[in-house]
């Protein structure tokens, strides 16, 4: 006869001394471990609702303005610092891990249109409504000293914004003419226009650092190539849009942020119809910039709420607003991509994180672990319609709910006439545009 | 063998005469003829032919080898090549095991997006599933029991005093037995871990006790009828099923609920998963209580009568019961009447049992015979005559059967795969037996009959290896607290309970269609329609109209091949299943010549 009859010994199970951990021996059987499916649907439903009770996105407001906030420019080296102008021609430093402020300039006369940060970090740029383009330190000058630019430039026309070359020493400001400048000189170097207009905005490409493009007053997107002297191409639009932002990893990718509540994600290698649409906004987009990570980008809208959209997205993913937020006017995504900056009218600067349900400082391995493992499980069961109605859930400010339901209706009663159209008319005679199309007028090259 | 020769001549020249084995080469028996050839055929000796053809296929081998380490860029220090680079292979039939579904079909070209979705996802599960074969083949630290006889010597002539005498002192103190013929006969059940025995006698003796140190955790006695224990999710608390109501106390024998809304319980079964005491009464009504939050569930009528047959799924918490006809009905908490009903014994059906998998279900019934029954399609699989009938059925972890006939407890194995002649193993007990279950994690059963107690040792019985986090039968107090918090967290709602548990892993086809459907009518077409493929004009005349032709063609080939396979396997399928019918129809009734003007059935 031959047997075995199970006998385990306990010191293969159990830790030698308290101050051993725990020992957990696997046995990864599926048989053993049942119930796979609805235990994970649990863990998935227990982290989504965990995470809309973690979600509080809200981290600072920054004061000390006395006019409206009107644009801001991130450090581009130190990750603590914003510097941000605003309405009375003032502009401020600030110190975003102490919320406080380390330097006032009453830099202008009039509005602060535009700011940009030199690339090697020691300077930055500003430009007003007085027709000036100066050139300030970052250092702050010595007590007593008195706050002088390093460099003024008068120019004929009121500038509106301002841009910078990411490697060189030239930068692009756009007014009546989008105009290149070279750092050492007082004149720009170049100079296009296309058409009587006015623009509104002007940005370098980050990849390819000779491209710019620039958001026109004639509803139109132009793409410039600094060596050459005359524009590239552009596209014109149904409306006009306000500013524009390049995807920093992609970038032949810009997101523009459009005056008929949507923004557009467009490829500049065709411009005949925009790879995404984004909706949500319920009044003009004011601003758009993309997170470092390029897979993500944040706008501000005249509605008085900031929104955040997957790149390839059509709706939004999050949306920001407290009772005291105006309208927005500029947004920031900060370079370690975990916070978001809004400048608005009431004069406040304010500091979010870029997942409201994020933990911030330093996690430890575990928790690193799980909160990876929930967002996987959040991932896999995000189309299960409980799921899905807990993680979609926001509460909106009154104005935006109704004019939200407001719009569904007249999309609604717009679709319905044209199929009515469609319906009584030739077969063929109204084509079936998509949502996409219908916002391109023209490109021209 | 011609290579085997040679390495018998040279045996005096090699200083160890028998390498122990590695794992890598017991796969392939070549290998180990391959091995002597390789290294040790003297150049002025004529090689036999046998080991020449070795040779050479031993040099490709060893240039593969060594362009297998080219490539991962590592050479030893002893400029020597790792002969066995990258990790040991797993063989397949082991990965079997943790493979959750099968591969999805290849999602079309223009569905780009999802397309890079699921191949990422597939190499994850890939990689999971090689990790834990991995882990099955090289971590679990023991191996299950065995028992096995002689020549000629039947296992279930073996007496367990022989066994005791033949295993260690430890496995040996597990074979022990209870005098208590005072309150008898005695239901049973062990705790999730199989650490805790819980005994409940008919005449109201409730015992609780750790088993493998004998150590009284309480007695009470209800000063009632007992019908039926069960342990709750944990060693604190258990349920006993009273003459009027059910109760529940806790582990020092403290009446923690009188719960009035569960009258006349027969008999319980706790799904450890989803809190959930599901009992059956007396009075035909099946009522499932949560134990975590004290609320009745669910109270299903079935209108079937006495109950008291009953056994879980473990793999997807279906309650199983037994009726007076010889039905067996499933019961899920979500729906009125029985999810199931087989008919599975002429006479009432007096046990049931599932097995771990969730595949296979036996019964015993009044007619005396035994029954397995394949759980996917309903069908019986074997069924066996036991003279006396089994009274009570359990099943271990690892599949094996226990019957009680009478005051005899018989041990089957793999009553689904062969037809079974003999049992396994045979005892026999002082009184009728009355309660039956096996230990989990132990090669242990105990059963509960008239005059106590009997924990039997059944060799191969349980699961050697068992999982930390979900049961462990070694944790300490604080373990335990923090199991209960995370097993509480990850509660199942009772309404997830279902036949398929996998189901909500899977895509809801005929939500999808009816939504897909209530889109198109709004929209006005079809959003998901395939646009025709519109071949890109390439620049600078790169872009030839016989190119565009081509391409264009070639997408459309494409197409029409996909169309073609699967219209192909159609065919063939129906072909076959033509077939099939063709000969069942020739052996039944013969082609009558006439049969040419009958009309066709559409195929």
């Amino acid at each position: 006869m031959k047997v075995k009859v199970l006998s385990r010994n306990p010191d293969d199970y159990v830790r030698e001394t308290k101050y051993d951990i725990q020992r957990v021996p696997r046995n990864y059987d599926p048989t053993l471990n049942p119930f796979e499916v609805p235990r994970e649907y649990t863990r998935a439903m227990n982290a989504t609702k965990l995470e809309r009770v973690l979600a509080k996105p809200f981290l600072a407001s920054l004061d000390g303005h006395r006019d409206a906030v009107n644009c801001m420019a991130k450090h581009s080296t130190s990750l603590s610092t914003l510097l941000s102008g605003a309405c009375d021609g003032e502009v401020k430093v600030w110190n975003l891990t102490k919320h406080n402020c380390v330097r006032t300039i009453q830099a202008h006369e009039g509005f602060v249109r535009g700011m940009v940060v030199r690339f090697c970090g020691t300077s930055f740029y500003s430009i007003g409504d007085d027709k000036t383009i100066k050139q300030w330190n970052m250092e702050a000058p010595g007590y007593g000293v008195e706050e002088e630019p390093i460099n003024t430039i008068l120019g004929k026309t009121v500038f509106t914004g301002l841009d910078h070359h990411q490697k060189n020493g030239t930068f692009a400001t756009c007014g009546q003419t989008v105009d290149i400048w070279d750092e050492q000189r007082s004149t720009p170097i170049r100079s296009f226009s296309w058409g009587v207009e006015s623009f509104s905005s002007v940005r370098f490409n980050p990849v390819e650092t000779e491209l710019l493009a620039s958001c026109a007053s004639d509803r139109s997107i132009v793409l410039y190539d600094m060596r050459e002297s005359m524009p590239l191409k552009k596209v014109i639009m149904t409306m006009r849009s306000n500013t524009l932002s390049w995807n920093p990893m992609e970038a032949f990718y810009f997101t523009c942020a459009n005056e008929d509540y949507n923004l557009y994600t467009y490829d500049m290698r065709y411009l005949e119809e925009p790879v995404a649409v984004h909706v949500d906004h319920v009044s003009a987009v004011l601003d758009v910039d993309y997170s470092p990570t390029g897979r993500e980008f944040v706008s501000a809208s005249f509605d008085k709420s900031i929104r955040i959209f997957p790149k390839e997205n059509r709706n939004s993913r999050e949306v920001y607003h407290t009772k005291r937020m105006q309208h927005v006017v500029c947004v920031k995504w900060s370079a370690d991509n975990k916070y978001v900056m809004s400048g608005s009218d009431e004069m406040n600067i304010r500091l979010w994180k870029a997942n409201a349900a994020e933990k911030l400082g330093v996690l430890s391995h575990r928790e690193k672990l799980a909160a990876n493992y929930n967002q996987k499980l959040k991932e896999k069961f995000q189309h299960h319609p409980k799921v899905k109605r807990i993680a979609r859930h926001r509460h909106l400010p009154k104005h935006i709910y109704t004019e939200a339901k407001e719009h569904t209706v007249m999309r609604e009663a717009r679709r319905r006439k044209e199929r009515n159209v469609r319906k009584h008319s030739k077969p063929g005679a109204v084509p079936m545009l998509s949502e996409r199309v219908k916002h391109v007028v023209a490109v021209v090259k | 063998m011609a290579s085997a020769e040679v390495a018998l001549k040279h045996t005096h020249v090699e200083k160890k005469k028998k390498v122990s084995e590695r794992y890598w080469q017991g796969s392939g028996e070549e290998k180990k003829d391959e091995a002597p050839g390789e290294s040790h055929v003297p150049g002025d000796q004529p090689a036999p032919l046998g080991s020449q053809t070795n040779q050479q296929t031993s040099a490709s081998e060893k240039k593969k080898k060594y362009k297998a380490e080219g490539r991962h860029g590592k050479k030893a220090i002893t400029r020597k090549p790792d002969p066995f680079p990258g990790s040991a292979p797993v063989p397949e039939e082991k990965r079997l095991k943790f493979r959750r579904k099968m591969k999805i079909d290849q999602v079309p070209r223009h569905l780009f997006k999802l397309r890079r979705v699921v191949a990422s996802s597939q190499a994850e599960s890939e990689i999971t599933e090689k990790e834990s074969a991995r882990h099955d083949q090289l971590l679990l630290q023991e191996d299950a029991g065995f028992l096995e006889g002689d020549e000629d010597e039947d296992t279930c002539t073996i007496s367990q005093e022989d066994i005791v005498d033949a295993v260690d002192i430890t496995a040996g103190a597990k074979y022990f037995n209870l005098d208590l013929s005072q309150f008898g006969p005695y239901r049973l059940d062990y705790s999730k871990t199989g650490r805790q025995l819980l005994l409940g006698g008919r005449r109201g003796h409730v015992a609780c006790l750790d088993w493998q140190t004998k150590q009284l955790l309480c007695e009470i006695n209800v000063m009632e009828t007992v019908n039926d224990v069960k342990w709750l999710h944990s060693e604190a608390m258990y349920a006993v099923a009273q003459k009027k109501w059910l109760y529940i106390y806790d582990s020092n024998g403290i009446e923690l609920h009188c719960i009035r809304k569960f009258n006349d319980v027969l008999r319980m079964q706790y799904l450890p998963y989803h809190f959930l005491l599901a009992t059956a009464s007396a009075t035909g009504f099946l009522q499932y209580l949560d134990v975590s939050v004290g609320k009745e569930v669910a109270a299903v009528g079935t209108k079937a009568g006495r109950l008291d047959v009953m056994c879980q799924n473990p793999q997807n918490a279906i309650i199983h019961l037994g009726h007076s006809n010889g039905t067996v009905t499933l019961w899920s908490p979500n729906q009125k009447e029985a999810l199931v009903k087989m008919l599975c014994h002429q006479g009432g059906v007096r046990s049931v049992a599932v097995d771990k998998t969730g595949t296979y279900m036996v019964t015993s019934g009044m007619d005396k015979k035994l029954k397995v029954f394949d759980l996917r399609s309903f069908k019986p699989f074997q069924s066996y005559f036991l003279p006396a009938g089994a009274s009570s059925l359990a099943l271990s972890h690892r599949g094996l059967l226990s019957a009680a006939t009478g005051d005899i407890v018989q041990v089957y194995r793999d009553v689904w795969s062969t037809p079974v002649k003999k049992p396994y193993m045979a005892h026999k007990v002082h009184g009728a037996v009355w309660g039956l279950h096996f230990c989990p994690y132990e090669d242990v059963l105990g059963v509960g009959h008239g005059e106590g107690f009997t924990s039997m040792l059944v060799p191969g019985a349980g699961e050697p290896n068992f999982d930390g986090l979900d049961s462990n039968p070694y944790r300490s107090a604080k373990q335990r607290q923090e199991w209960e918090v995370k097993a509480l967290l990850e509660k199942i709602q009772p309404d997830l309970i279902s036949l398929d548990p996998g189901k909500l892993s899977q895509m809801d086809y005929a939500t999808f269609k009816q939504k897909h459907q209530d889109k198109v009518n709004a929209l006005g077409y079809d959003p998901l329609a395939r646009d025709k493929f519109k071949p890109r004009m390439r620049k600078k005349g790169r872009s030839s109209t016989g190119g565009v032709i081509r391409r264009k063609n070639q997408v459309a080939h494409e197409d029409k091949r996909e169309i073609i396979i699967t219209t192909l396997k159609e065919k063939a399928e129906s072909a076959k299943e033509r077939k099939k019918n063709d000969n069942g129809q020739t052996s039944a009734v013969q082609r009558s010549a006439l049969d040419r003007f009958k009309k066709r059935a559409a195929p």
